[in-house]
């Protein structure tokens, strides 16, 4: 079998049973200790954002979103602009940063979390992006959105994290 | 039972400890993470309570005053002197030019900015009502052009004024005595404010006039004396009163907040020709109009030794000592005024001064072009020094220099903690202060000098001489300075420069002219009131 389409998601999820078996058998053990300490790092992270913001009362996007400065910017300043588009942006913005910590972290619907991180990064980095500036097009949001997208398809958690032993507890229910 | 046993043989399916410690492998982690957490917080809470700081003050803007909607009874003015400050203080009144109106609001309907806040600002004028009914100037040029502005003006409602017969006056005289006249400007040449203003208030008229007051001792003891007996209300056109950044610097000072002030510094940094006052020729270096045919010329002399007309003289008088006070008189005057209504120390117990004419040609002036002054105040222990340049522009600011910190003031105030403070030592230990971030600084948001243009008026507005910020609306501070003259004349109160402030301002002014021209040290009397 091609070793790329191995590694692919969608074989994987064809593979309903023993994942981690699979996925065994295609990392080395520093390749995978290495994707599951990026994992955590990206995880703790957004968890300390999240809950940074949760724990500082005055904290609100409506500064980040203003400043928005590309060709997006018109739409982020509008959502500034509207209390209820502000308070469903800041609610988003910390839950979401919370929830994607945590799941990349014990490695709970770490596939998920990682895309809904990737997007967010991407939201982040088109409201704001570096080159507008004058500066150059890399920042720390587009190294992380390559870290997430990098996860989401290099999956651990069915070795190292909890997916992995729901897999177990679900596979041993229905055996 | 089978079941069981099939379950128990496929040991493959089921779960053991180690698929649970791998599962779980990485949720310590979540300890780790609250521990840093908390580590971070409590360190920002320790911070916050082992050093409590609050500095009392409030940056928030002031909120406008209500405008008036009663405007009383319609005051009347005459106006001595339409020059380049006098057209100010007839926009300061409520009426521009129309020629210079519709230019703006064609310009800023093509989205020019600078424009526009030009236009705002004079739109955030209240409107004071008044009708400007004489002009009087010995240059025809400029009385035509001030009647069109006072009559057919736009004012700061977007209307076009419609005062139809205003008088020019060829004399002064003539229109003081004009009964309907209930005040008068004063915007002409320094050196004939006194009489000007000696004989305004004996015809019984409210005066603004404009600053330096006066030229000697002896015209302001008269001065003084005169505006005394008549009880009009008389204003000096000293409008940084109305700086809002200047009344908060008050409230710094008086609640301690920079330490003892010992050293206060004043400066004018300019580098352009009409900075230093060869006004002769305009932008495009064409020179100016006015001639004798245009130009009462003996009129404008007055008292003065007759010399031929010379376009330059007419408009770079401030140069000569026989016309004005030099630096003193044009700079140094709103320095000391704004300095004073900070500490209000009055006048100064001794003044020195010093400096020469080393960059321009000094057969082509009297006024110099380096000049410092070391103002003396031993019962309040402080010196304020002031230092001008003509010959280089780079801004020095106004600044209070106290044992806990340094305060600039300017259109914008800044408040810098100092390094070796007694007050803040454990703040700046802490990290919470640093000796390079301001720890005050008002207002929040830049004054905009937008669509400003002329190196001077930079220079005003950098000093905080131009435009003040009320309730997040930027305003001409002449504007605010005249309208309490005029609400004073309606409703009666006190002018923030009154007679009183003036008199000791001018004497500080008197003070550091003489000083220099004399060579000497002077100082003042404060029984006899005399400079000796």
């Amino acid at each position: 079998m091609n070793f790329r389409k191995k590694l692919s998601v969608e074989v994987l999820n064809k593979v309903s049973d023993n994942k981690e078996t699979i996925l065994n058998t295609i990392y080395t053990k520093p390749q995978l200790y290495l994707l599951v300490l990026l994992r955590v790092i990206i995880g703790y992270h957004f968890l300390f954002e999240g809950i940074n913001k949760l724990f500082s009362a005055s904290w609100s996007s409506e500064g980040f979103l203003v400043q928005s400065n590309w060709i997006f910017s018109n739409l982020f300043k509008f959502i500034a602009s509207s209390p209820t588009l502000l308070a469903v942006a800041d609610f988003l913005n910390i839950w979401g940063q919370i929830l994607i910590g945590l799941g990349l972290l014990v490695g709970l619907f770490s596939k998920y979390a990682a895309y809904a991180g990737a997007l967010l990064l991407l939201l982040y980095y088109v409201a704001y992006p570096p080159f507008v500036e004058g500066y150059t097009f890399v920042d720390r949001n587009l190294l992380e959105f390559f870290g997430l997208l990098m996860i989401a398809l290099f999956q651990t958690s069915q070795i190292i994290g909890l997916d992995g032993l729901i897999s177990k507890i679900r596979s041993e229910k229905n055996g | 039972m089978a079941d069981q046993e099939n379950k128990n043989n496929n040991s493959e399916k089921k779960i053991n400890r180690r698929d649970i410690l791998k599962g779980l492998a990485t949720t310590p982690i979540l300890g780790v993470f609250a521990y840093d957490f908390y580590k971070k917080k409590a360190l920002a809470r320790l911070k916050d309570k082992a050093i409590h700081f609050n500095l009392g003050i409030s940056n928030e803007n002031p909120k406008p005053q209500e405008a008036n909607k009663n405007n009383g009874e319609l005051v009347r003015i005459g106006i001595v002197g339409v020059g380049g400050r006098g057209t100010a203080l007839l926009k300061a009144l409520g009426f521009v030019n129309k020629g210079w109106y519709d230019e703006l609001y064609n310009k800023s309907k093509l989205f020019d900015k600078g424009a526009e806040h030009k236009l705002q600002t004079y739109y955030n004028q209240d409107m004071l009502n008044v009708q400007v009914v004489g002009v009087c100037d010995v240059f025809d040029m400029r009385a035509e052009k001030a009647i069109n502005t006072v009559s057919k003006g736009m004012q700061p409602n977007g209307e076009q004024a419609n005062t139809p017969g205003v008088k020019r006056y060829l004399r002064y005289q003539d229109m003081l005595a004009n009964p309907e006249i209930d005040a008068i400007i004063v915007s002409v040449p320094d050196f004939h404010h006194a009489h000007v203003t000696i004989d305004a208030v004996n015809a019984g008229k409210h005066v603004y006039c404009e600053k330096a007051l006066t030229l000697t001792e002896d015209q302001l003891h008269r001065v003084y004396a005169a505006v005394k007996k008549s009880g009009v209300v008389f204003q000096l056109g000293h409008q940084n009163s109305k700086n809002e950044s200047f009344k908060k610097a008050k409230e710094i000072v008086d609640k301690n907040i920079i330490g003892k002030i010992t050293l206060i510094e004043a400066t004018t940094n300019r580098n352009t020709r009409p900075g230093a006052w060869y006004r002769d020729l305009d932008s495009n270096g064409n020179p100016k109009p006015g001639s004798t045919k245009t130009i009462d010329w003996d009129q404008w002399l007055g008292n003065t030794p007759k010399v031929p007309f010379s376009i330059d003289r007419y408009y770079g008088w401030a140069r000569y000592f026989t016309y004005d006070t030099g630096l003193a008189g044009q700079l140094f005057s709103h320095e000391i005024d704004s300095i004073n209504q900070i500490m209000g120390f009055g006048i100064p117990k001794s003044v020195t001064s010093s400096g020469g004419i080393y960059f321009y040609d000094k057969n082509t002036r009297d006024m110099p072009d380096t000049f410092q002054s070391v103002l003396e105040f031993p019962d309040r222990k402080f010196s304020v020094l002031y230092t001008a340049m003509l010959a280089n522009s780079r801004s020095r600011g106004r600044v209070f220099m106290g044992h806990d910190g340094y305060m600039e003031v300017g259109g914008r105030l800044k408040v810098y903690p100092d390094r070796d403070s007694t007050q803040y030592k454990e703040q700046l230990k802490a990290g919470i202060l640093k000796t390079n971030e301001p720890m005050f600084v008002y207002p929040k948001n830049k004054i905009d000098v937008d669509g400003i243009t002329s190196a001077s008026e930079k220079y005003y507005a950098e000093r905080g001489l131009i435009n003040t910020s009320v309730g997040g609306k930027n305003i001409d501070i002449t504007h605010l300075h005249i309208k309490e003259w005029v609400d004073v004349i309606r409703n009666g109160g006190t002018t923030a420069c009154n007679i009183d402030k003036a008199f000791q301002d001018t004497v500080s002014v008197l003070m550091v002219h003489r000083s220099y021209v004399e060579q000497r040290r002077v100082e003042w009397d404060p029984i006899k009131r005399r400079i000796v």
